[in-house]
């Protein structure tokens, strides 16, 4: 499936989707409400928004930006999780990107020119200091940390970074003996 | 329940040696962890879940929602936090405790750390204070520590080290890229640089092999069981000798004493919650210096109204940790060759004897970064986001070296471990709360060692440096925590004697890094392992002569 982010076509993968669906159906087991059958807590508007704000943190360059890197999907997966306590602090950021950005712009911010999505999380900086913060911090998460939470797309941040993945030491060229 | 000789509360550096030494003594050991037992197949490689980056948890507990703490701060404020956040100063709570994913440096301290008071006076609002014992007290014990949980390493670059009688068991690790940059440049500064000491297996030795060098090293379960912690040595040799039971997930709740005050057993909570009772002729504390103190200040009973050992007020104070400060430099060429553990080098030099300050520390290169690591620590003036922020990242995370080291901390009797009067934790007992902070003096040694470190990266070529110090808010104790049970002859200004035996209760002994009266200028874990094997050795000298038999 496609969304828009930052006036581009981004594809979600098949794996992404599935992921998504069976990740929704676990958190609707258990209780919580799923909005759709893409992401476990943000509703898809949400979803292109939060793209679009953090592709101003980490924008494309000659490496993907941090949407591209499936960072949305790592801060959708932990709001679900460790970052439950902060989703209030998204749901209203979110908000108010979106309303301040109608409002300045005439435009949602997904639709609106990058140069006026920087000036809206320039905005939240300014005015809403603790999503803003949190923003940064989830975004640097998802893209530079490890693959395994849904971010850092096929360790995408530290090949960008020379580093390999998984090190050429490791455990299946590892061999121990007594007498070396 | 069986009554057994010793029932043992928390598992870690401390607690898996007196396991192993009384266990081959031929006492029986219960020994309650309320973590669980990880090995090496349980490395996850998470950056963002693991003993030091937890973000999203910490990978070896104490579970995120089951034992919170408060911390006060100093405007009286108190908040509850959770083990993921860094003012909970969490350790770990699993078999082996720290030492499972620890960085693993093996410090002796040095004969000076164990006489503070003597050698710099008392600060004015401090509490510094001499050890009762000294090194040469210590000495066989180090040695027993290096031998039988195995260090790597060489102190032979420095004439500053701790008398010692002969070498380490294993040799360094071939130096990484950081050890040749900053070695030629301290020597040119006159110092005199070493590698590393290291509970980390350079060498085949103890049955396992040596560090495979990857990226993943401090707050990680190493993933070829190369790092030696007590989960991978002591412990299996005390369940080896069939008279140790390892009981995980139970959480002890208080230490019981009979109408004569003795201790009589500990009282747990079990894996299902239960609560038992283990009868034992005695009982040895060894949770950590907050959880220990915790659990002497919950053993309340009529002969002791404000805890167990706590006649004159003294558990939970004089907490220490250690102040973290140093510098990174930014190099103009590669300086990252991602080789694990990374800390390889360091400096005694500026540990004592500086005019003017009271003590000081280690100065040492930093473990291994992760690319996470590195997002706040960017060159001076780059900004914290966007595409300038991103290829910063890019020219940097290989090109830049951190010097750190853990200032001696000059303890106070207001950084304290109490207990809470509101909050609980999981099984209703009332949680830690933290408040107070060290000496200020600490500070103002902890920027001057940031500068000696930035002044070593500018003589190594670094084009730009930054200081990274800070005046916390509360006392940093966190993995380094000791101070809360202190080590005295004086029973109104300590809490235990020269042996680890509660002044109060002679079958209660406290074994951990909570009797450290100070913390060194060192990481501290292979002091606790000697205090550990000092401290068992005299309870078993004092078992034999049947002293603690009720």
């Amino acid at each position: 499936m496609q969304v828009k982010s930052e006036g581009r076509v981004v594809s979600i993968t098949r794996r992404q989707f599935v992921g998504g669906c069976a990740l929704a159906a676990g958190a609707a087991a258990a209780g919580c409400t799923s909005h759709n059958g893409d992401f476990s807590f943000l509703t898809p508007d949400e979803a292109v928004t939060l793209a679009a704000l953090c592709d101003q943190i980490i924008p494309a360059d000659d490496y993907p930006s941090a949407s591209q890197a499936g960072v949305v999907r790592y801060i959708d997966l932990q709001l679900t999780r460790p970052y439950r306590r902060h989703q209030d602090a998204f749901r209203a950021g979110l908000a108010q990107a979106e309303s301040f950005s109608v409002r300045r712009f005439g435009a949602a911010v997904v639709t609106s020119s990058p140069e006026q999505q920087l000036a809206t999380v320039r905005m939240l900086e300014q005015q809403n200091r603790r999503f803003f913060e949190l923003l940064r911090k989830t975004t640097m998460e998802g893209y530079y940390g490890s693959p395994r939470h849904g971010g850092n797309r096929d360790a995408v941040s530290w090949r960008m970074l020379g580093l390999t993945e998984p090190p050429v030491r490791g455990r299946a060229r590892y061999t121990f003996s007594e007498k070396p | 329940m069986k009554r057994v000789n010793a029932a043992l509360t928390g598992v870690g550096a401390a607690g898996g040696i007196v396991a192993k030494e009384l266990a081959t003594a031929g006492l029986s050991v219960a020994l309650l962890e309320r973590g669980r037992w990880y090995t090496a197949n349980d490395c996850r490689k998470d950056d963002l879940r693991n003993q030091r980056t937890t973000v999203l948890g910490n990978a070896f507990g104490p579970e995120e929602e089951s034992n919170p703490r408060v911390w006060v701060s100093p405007r009286g404020e108190a908040t509850t936090v959770l083990p993921s956040d860094g003012s909970y100063q969490n350790n770990a709570a699993c078999v082996g405790g720290g030492t499972l994913s620890y960085g693993a440096m093996a410090w002796r301290f040095l004969p000076q750390d164990f006489r503070m008071r003597s050698t710099y006076g008392v600060l004015a609002g401090s509490s510094l204070e001499d050890w009762p014992i000294s090194y040469d007290d210590l000495e066989p014990f180090y040695d027993k520590a290096e031998y039988e949980i195995g260090v790597s390493g060489d102190y032979s670059g420095t004439p500053l080290h701790s008398p010692r009688k002969r070498p380490l068991p294993m040799p360094p690790l071939p130096p990484n890229r950081e050890f040749t940059i900053l070695e030629p440049a301290a020597k040119r500064l006159g110092l005199h640089p070493f590698h590393l000491p290291m509970l980390r297996n350079s060498v085949p030795y103890n049955g396992r092999g040596p560090c495979m060098r990857c990226r993943w090293c401090v707050g990680f379960a190493c993933e070829v069981d190369a790092k030696n912690g007590s989960q991978n040595t002591v412990i299996p040799t005390a369940l080896a000798t069939g008279n140790c039971e390892l009981r995980t997930r139970c959480m002890a709740k208080e230490i019981l004493v009979d109408e004569r005050g003795r201790a009589r057993g500990v009282a747990y909570f079990d894996e299902r919650g239960r609560l038992q009772e283990q009868p034992a002729d005695i009982v040895v504390v060894s949770a950590c210096a907050i959880e220990s103190a915790r659990l002497l200040l919950q053993s309340k009973s009529r002969l002791y109204a404000q805890g167990l050992g706590n006649r004159y007020d003294q558990v939970g104070r004089n907490l220490q940790g250690h102040h973290y400060t140093g510098a990174i430099g930014f190099f103009d060429h590669e300086t990252y060759d991602d080789v694990g553990p990374g800390a390889s080098i360091g400096v005694m030099e500026y540990n004592h004897g500086t005019p003017g300050l009271c003590g000081g520390g280690l100065l040492a290169n930093e473990f291994i970064r992760l690319p996470i690591h590195m997002v706040d620590r960017m060159p001076p003036g780059t900004p914290r986001w966007g595409k300038a922020h991103k290829q910063a990242m890019r020219q940097y995370h290989r090109r830049s070296i951190v010097i750190m080291g853990p200032t001696q901390q000059i303890p106070t009797a207001e950084a304290r471990v109490l207990l809470d009067p509101a909050v609980k934790d999981r099984w209703g007992m009332p949680v830690a709360r933290i408040q107070g902070n060290v000496h200020p003096h600490t500070f103002a040694i902890g920027d001057v060692q940031a500068r000696r470190a930035e002044a070593w990266l500018r003589e190594a070529g670094a084009i730009q440096t930054a200081r990274m110090t800070g005046h916390p808010d509360l006392v940093e104790a966190g993995q380094h925590q000791a101070g809360t049970c202190r080590m005295g002859d004086d029973p109104r200004s300590s809490v235990v004697n020269r042996e680890c035996r509660l002044h109060d209760v002679d079958n209660v002994f406290v074994i951990d890094g909570s009797v450290h009266v100070t913390n060194g200028g060192f990481n501290p874990v292979l002091t606790i392992m000697a205090v550990a094997y000092y401290a068992s050795d005299a309870l078993l000298r004092a078992w034999k002569g049947a002293g603690l038999r009720s």
